[in-house]
C-alpha cells in the first residue's frame, strides 16, 4: 500500500515514518492470556512484528519430583499437567506403569477408562472452544457449555470425589466399579448432551462475525506444524490425521468406530472446527463403549500393586501382607524403559520411564504437547494484528500446567 | 512395501551407519539405539531423508544422568516416530560430565529447540549450533542445573527418607 500512496503519511507503516516499533507487554498476567505466559510483542500500528516468549513461571519441577515418589504418588503431579483434562493425564500414567509390570486389564476395566477419557476430552474442548468465542467477543458461547461441563464434572466426581484435580482410577483399573448414580448421570448426559452442543455449536458455527474474525487467523502449513512437532487437533487442523488412539490404540480404542476430523488451512477456524467434530465422535465413542460395557472386573488381578480393600487388610493374612509391601515398597519393578502415549486433549501426552527396579522412576519424562507446540506461537502470529495474536494463543489450547510442568 | 519390523529397520541403519552403532536392545517393543555422539547429526538427518525408514516426526528429546557411570554420565535420548510406517525409533548418545556438549539438531526438526534449551537448563547438556541456547523453564540467574542426581530432593538431614524406602 505505501508504494501506490509514496506521499501518503496514513498508509506508511509507523517503522517508515519514525523508525520505531511499540513494545507490548501481553503477559504475564492478562486476562487474555488464559494462563500465565509472557510474550514480549513489538508491533507496527497494530501489526505483530516480532515476539518473544518466556514460559516458565508456574514450573512446579514435576520430573524432578517424580524421582523420588513412588508410582501411585506421581498419578497426582499428572492431574497438573493438563488440568482441563486430568484424567487423560492419569490414565496415560496409570497405562505406562502397567506396560512396564507387564499387567493385564480387563476389558470393562479398559472400557470404563475409555468412557471417562472421551468425556474428559469432551471437557477439554468445550473449554478451549469456548474460550475462542470469549476471544472473539462472544461471552454468551462460554456459559452455555458450563453447564454440560459441569455434569462431567460430576460425574468425575461420582467415580473418585474430585473434580478438577482427579487423581482418578489407580495402576490396575479403578478403586470402584461405576455406581448406580454414575450410570444415571451418564445415561442422562448421553441424552441431552448432544442436544446442548448442538445449540452451543449453532451459536459460533457458521456465525458470520466469528467466521470472519477467525478465519485466517494464526494458520500454520502442514509441513510446518509436522516440523515443530505439532499432534493433536492443532495438527490435524492443519491437514494431518495424526492420532494416537488410532495409530497406536491404547485401552482397547481399536474396538470403536470413530473417525478423525481434519481441517485445511491450519487457522483458528480450523482449529475449532477439528475440536468441535471430535466432540461428536467422543460422544460416539462414550456410547459404544457404554452399550458394549463388557461385564468382568473393575481392576486387574495384579495384588503386588494394587491396594487391597481396607476391610479385607483387617481380617484377611494375605490383604496385610500385601498392604504392606505396597506401602513400604517392598515390590519389585522391572527394569528398563517404557514410553507409552494417550492421546490427550492437546495430542500425544507422553511418558517416557526408565525404571532401575527402584520403586520411584529413576527418571520420568513427560512428553507435554503445549510445550512443544507453543514455540510456533511467534511465527505464527507474526504479520497478525494484535487480536488475532490472542485469538491464535486461546485456540492453540495453551494450557500453562502442562506447558510449564 | 513390505512391514518394517525392529529387526529390518536395524539391519538398514547398519547398512550405511554401521559403525557408528555402539549398542541397541529392543527395550518394550521400541528399538533403541546407541550411537556414537559425532556422527548423530548426520544419521538423524538422514533417518528423516531415508526413503524407507522415514522418520518423519520428531517425539521427545531430553537428557537422563548416570552418574556411576564415568565417561559417559550424560544421555540424550531422542523418540523418534516413523508415521509411514508406524515405528517408533529411540536413539540414545552418551556424553562425558567434562565435556557434556552434542550437536544441536534445531535444523532437522524446528521442535527440538525448546526440547533442547530445557535439557541444557535441567541438565546442563550443550547443544552445539543451537540458535538461542538459554534457560527455559527456570529463572536465568539460576547457577546449578537441577536435574543433576548430585541435587538431591529431599532434605539431606532428614531421616525419615531414606533410599531403603524406595527400593534401592
Amino acid at each position: 500500500m505505501s508504494e501506490i500512496n509514496e506521499n501518503n503519511v496514513a498508509f506508511k507503516s509507523k517503522e517508515t515514518i519514525d523508525g520505531n516499533l511499540a513494545t507490548i507487554n501481553f503477559g504475564p498476567t492478562h486476562p487474555a492470556t488464559h494462563g500465565i505466559f509472557q510474550n514480549i510483542l513489538k508491533v507496527d500500528g497494530e501489526k505483530i512484528v516480532s515476539s518473544e516468549q518466556t514460559v516458565g513461571y508456574i514450573h512446579r519441577a514435576f520430573e524432578k519430583l517424580a524421582e523420588r515418589r513412588p508410582f501411585n504418588q506421581i498419578t497426582p503431579l499428572t492431574d497438573r499437567l493438563n488440568y482441563c483434562s486430568s484424567p487423560i493425564n492419569n490414565m496415560g500414567w496409570h497405562m505406562t506403569v502397567e506396560k512396564l509390570i507387564q499387567a493385564e486389564i480387563p476389558k470393562r476395566a479398559q472400557y470404563m477408562r475409555v468412557i471417562i477419557m472421551e468425556l474428559a476430552r469432551i471437557a477439554d474442548h468445550l473449554i478451549c472452544n469456548s474460550v475462542i468465542g470469549v476471544d472473539t467477543g462472544a461471552l454468551t458461547s462460554f456459559f452455555y457449555p458450563f453447564s454440560e461441563r459441569e455434569k462431567i464434572y460430576e460425574m468425575y466426581e461420582e467415580i473418585c470425589g474430585a473434580r478438577l484435580t482427579t487423581n482418578i482410577g489407580r495402576i490396575g483399573g479403578f478403586e470402584r466399579d461405576f455406581s448406580p448414580v454414575f450410570h444415571e448421570k451418564l445415561k442422562s448426559f448421553l441424552k441431552t448432551f448432544p442436544k446442548a452442543f448442538e445449540e452451543f455449536n449453532s451459536m459460533l458455527e457458521r456465525n458470520r462475525i466469528f467466521m470472519d474474525r477467525t478465519k485466517g487467523a494464526g494458520p500454520i502449513s502442514a509441513e510446518r506444524a509436522l516440523n515443530y512437532s505439532f499432534v493433536g487437533p492443532n495438527l490435524r487442523a492443519a491437514g494431518v490425521d495424526y492420532d494416537v488412539r488410532v495409530m497406536q490404540p491404547y485401552s482397547s480404542y481399536e474396538d470403536f468406530d470413530f473417525i478423525i476430523p481434519v481441517g485445511v488451512n491450519g487457522d483458528t477456524y480450523d482449529r475449532f472446527m477439528v475440536r468441535q467434530e471430535e466432540i461428536r465422535q467422543s460422544i460416539r465413542i462414550i456410547e459404544q463403549a457404554y452399550k458394549n460395557l463388557p461385564e468382568g472386573s473393575y481392576k486387574a488381578d495384579i495384588p503386588e500393586f494394587y491396594l487391597p480393600p481396607k476391610e479385607e487388610v483387617y481380617n484377611n493374612m494375605e490383604a496385610l501382607i500385601y498392604h504392606f509391601k505396597i506401602v513400604m515398597g517392598e515390590t519389585d519393578v522391572p527394569v528398563g524403559e517404557v514410553y507409552h502415549s494417550v492421546e490427550g486433549g492437546n495430542g500425544e501426552l507422553g511418558y517416557y520411564l526408565i525404571s532401575d527396579g527402584g520403586r520411584s522412576p529413576y527418571r520420568l519424562q513427560f512428553r507435554r504437547p503445549c510445550f512443544i507446540y507453543y514455540q510456533a506461537y511467534p511465527e505464527m502470529i507474526t504479520g497478525m494484528t494484535l487480536s488475532d495474536a490472542v485469538l491464535t494463543l486461546s485456540s492453540m489450547n495453551v494450557i500453562a500446567g502442562e506447558l510449564d510442568a | 512395501m513390505e512391514m518394517l519390523n525392529n529387526e529390518s529397520i536395524l539391519n538398514r541403519i547398519q547398512e550405511n551407519y554401521g559403525t557408528e552403532i555402539v549398542a541397541s536392545e529392543e527395550n518394550f517393543g521400541i528399538l533403541t539405539i546407541e550411537l556414537k555422539a559425532e556422527k548423530l547429526h548426520e544419521i538423524i538427518s538422514w533417518l528423516k531423508r531415508d526413503e524407507v525408514l522415514d522418520c518423519s516426526f520428531l517425539t521427545l528429546l531430553g537428557g537422563v544422568q548416570y552418574p556411576d557411570d564415568k565417561g559417559r554420565e550424560f544421555a540424550v535420548v531422542y523418540h523418534l516416530h516413523s508415521w509411514r510406517n508406524n515405528y517408533r525409533l529411540r536413539l540414545k548418545v552418551f556424553v562425558p560430565t567434562e565435556n557434556p556438549s552434542v550437536k544441536s539438531i534445531v535444523d532437522i526438526y524446528n521442535g527440538a529447540n525448546w526440547m533442547e534449551r530445557e535439557t541444557y537448563d535441567f541438565f546442563g547438556i550443550i547443544f552445539e549450533g543451537h540458535p538461542d541456547l538459554r534457560r527455559i523453564l527456570n529463572m536465568d540467574s539460576m547457577d546449578y542445573f537441577p536435574m543433576r542426581k548430585e541435587y538431591v530432593l529431599e532434605d539431606a538431614t532428614r531421616e525419615d527418607k531414606d533410599d531403603r524406602f524406595f527400593g534401592r
